[in-house]
């Protein structure tokens, strides 16, 4: 197992690399030169244009730039953004756990109404339950989940007004920061209908960006369960007399399992791209709309380490999905 | 007399396999009724002067946000309503179709092409080669595609021309994927070995031998292809990078809506719903494809 999991690391540090050098020549690809598009439109005196190439690094050789990026990075060091001028790792950090928690719970949505319905419909095959849900799967997967998001608000915030329509929390309410988690701290906080007013401005944001990963997972399910129930390890148990739920609960549903899992656990990019999308319609405080707020304020130190810490951290998540997997079926690892 | 049999019976496999094809697509009904709302939407796209009431940017001072006809103050000049500044909501969702199709097709071909070629040379070749293309592909898939293609575009400079360059990098890596296991399949059969023994050359192993024995999952890969650049074409005109006002693409249309979310429904339902209907109908013709095209789930 730890030669497995040494492999799998191995093989990662070229793909690392190769983000890191993507990341890298973002800012000095862009059109035009670095300095002058960060002094934006009032322009630059010539003495500072030279000061500010030499303090980001411009005027030395591209690889000793790359070097010097690749070291502070292992350093932590990612720079400071333009506008706010704060370190972009502590900017990162504050905002981070807003996106976890959006995430969880809908990738945790997904998960729990996906697998069960995906198990019915292949138990049920061609029944109305199977041909309505695998219908509703598929709109699922094809929906523009910028439209459905700005849909349900006009519905459930504009018609019926149980939600609010954007935020993390009622701006009544007011306590620390303890873990980020707006749920947890909420609770903690102890005051009277704040951990009530987290759920009502989650609840929203989490079903839109759980759409997609819903509608993949129920398919995926059906389908796992379907090739799985054709094996004859599980004609056999049926044929032994074991009573139905327990051919299904114990030897299909375990090995459609398997490739759930990965569903599931490919889907953390599919929710970071969707992140960018729910986060900017509801004005929700993560990393999504923090990336497109800094592409369009042209923060550039922002994008170019949001892009690294984005794709190495969906990188991580594959990571721990191939190690699981290989820990649930031991084929894959002795192979 | 050998001759005449040998011509007759090579078009007439080409007729039993596109009648097979069309046998195992036309068990899909959904399939089929996606293909009809598909070709639907390629009749509304090449003749939308014709179809369309008015010019798609023709400002009717007048008739701000009028609703669709048939609600209170709605007229029938503007079936589905206008938006803010007068227009007619009908003939931009047509004119939109063409936006749709368009990005697909420009997409997808890039896309297509692009992977086609790398993954050939990567499967054919093997060693080095492959190596250094697979681990380009794998950090290209690492970003996730919207990200990417945003920050593409933030480089290349917003608009539809870079959006569409944008996604097609985005997609490439799954088609260069798709064609290098095809081909590592495919490269040590009999039929490849005896066309190389026969003397043909490594241009015409790679593209006439081997390639067309690969397409099968390529085709249902452009599908799923064509209809995620439909939705992330859309995405990137919502958040202001792709297509610019005043062109009628859905996504530009929706991110001019937004703030009549809660006055005027139509002008934000309207091109959402184009673009699922479309979506909707691509997907369920690849469903369609898929099960046509794959040996493996064919009960024959």
């Amino acid at each position: 197992m730890i030669r497995f999991i040494l492999s799998k690391l191995l093989y990662l540090v070229p793909t690392f690399l190769g983000i890191t050098l993507i990341a890298f020549s973002f800012v000095r690809i862009l059109p035009g030169d670095p300095v002058l598009l960060m002094a934006g439109e009032r322009g630059i005196s010539p003495e500072r244009h030279a000061e500010l190439s030499a303090q980001l690094g411009f005027d030395r050789p591209l690889w000793v730039q790359y070097f010097d990026f690749l070291g502070r990075l292992f350093h932590g060091d990612l720079g400071n953004s333009l506008v706010t001028k704060k370190p972009v790792m502590a900017e990162f950090l504050t905002l981070f756990p807003a996106t976890v928690e959006l995430g969880l719970v809908a990738i945790l949505i997904a998960t729990l109404i996906g697998v069960p319905v995906g198990v019915m419909a292949a138990i049920k095959r061609g029944s109305w339950f199977d041909q309505v849900s695998m219908t509703a799967a598929l709109v699922g997967f094809s929906m523009p989940i910028f439209w459905w998001g700005l849909l349900l608000i006009i519905f459930f915030s504009g018609i019926l007004g149980w939600t609010p329509v954007s935020g993390r929390i009622s701006l009544m309410y007011f306590f620390p920061d303890v873990t980020g988690f707006m749920l947890i701290d909420s609770l903690i906080s102890g005051q009277k209908g704040a951990f009530t007013s987290a759920i009502s401005h989650l609840i929203l944001p989490s079903v839109v960006l759980a759409t997609i990963p819903l509608a993949v997972i129920a398919r995926q399910t059906r389908s796992a369960m379907l090739e799985v129930m054709g094996e004859d390890y599980v004609r056999t148990a049926r044929a032994k007399g074991m009573s139905p739920s327990r051919v299904i609960g114990v030897h299909a549903l375990r090995n459609a399992m398997i490739p759930v899992i990965t569903t599931i656990g490919l889907q953390i990019g599919v929710l970071m791209a969707g992140a960018i999308l729910t986060e900017t319609i509801f004005s929700w405080p993560g990393i999504g709309k923090w990336m497109i707020d800094s592409i369009s304020r042209r923060d550039y130190p922002v994008v170019q380490s949001g892009l690294l810490l984005i794709a190495g951290l969906v990188m991580l998540v594959n990571l721990l999905v191939d190690l699981t997997y290989g820990l649930i079926n031991p084929r894959i690892r002795h192979k | 007399m050998s001759d005449t049999t040998i011509k007759l019976s090579d078009a007439a496999i080409r007729r039993q396999m596109l009648a097979d094809f069309w046998f195992y697509f036309r068990q899909n009904r959904g399939a089929v009724v996606g293909m009809w709302v598909f070709i639907g939407l390629v009749i509304l796209a090449v003749f939308a002067q014709v179809i369309a009431p008015h010019d798609p940017t023709q400002q009717y001072r007048d008739a701000l946000l009028a609703p669709p006809f048939w609600q209170e103050g709605g007229s029938t000049s503007f079936l589905l309503g206008t938006d803010a500044v007068g227009r007619d909501m009908l003939s931009r969702l047509i004119y939109g179709a063409q936006y749709s199709l368009f990005i697909g097709i420009v997409v997808v071909a890039i896309a297509l092409i692009g992977g086609i070629f790398v993954g050939l040379l990567a499967g054919f070749f093997g060693g080095w080669v492959d190596t250094v293309i697979m681990r380009v592909m794998d950090v290209i898939l690492a970003f996730p595609s919207l990200l990417l293609a945003l920050v593409l575009v933030a480089v290349l400079g917003p608009g539809l021309t870079n959006a569409m360059i944008a996604i097609a990098i985005v997609y490439q890596p799954h088609f260069a994927r798709l064609t290098r296991a095809a081909v590592m399949g495919e490269k040590e059969r009999e039929y490849v070995t005896a066309a190389r023994v026969a003397g043909a050359s490594t241009m015409r192993l790679m593209f006439k031998t081997i390639l067309p024995n690969c397409l099968a999952p390529l085709i249902v890969q452009a599908t799923l292809s064509f209809s995620s650049a439909v939705l992330d074409s859309a995405a990137l005109g919502f958040l202001g990078m792709g297509a610019q006002p005043p062109s009628s693409e859905w996504g530009t249309m929706l991110a001019e809506a937004r703030e009549f979310i809660l006055r005027a429904w139509w002008v934000v339902t309207l091109p959402g719903l184009a673009i699922l209907i479309s979506v909707l109908a691509i997907n369920l013709m690849g469903d369609g494809l898929r099960d046509a095209l794959d040996p493996k789930l064919k009960r024959s």
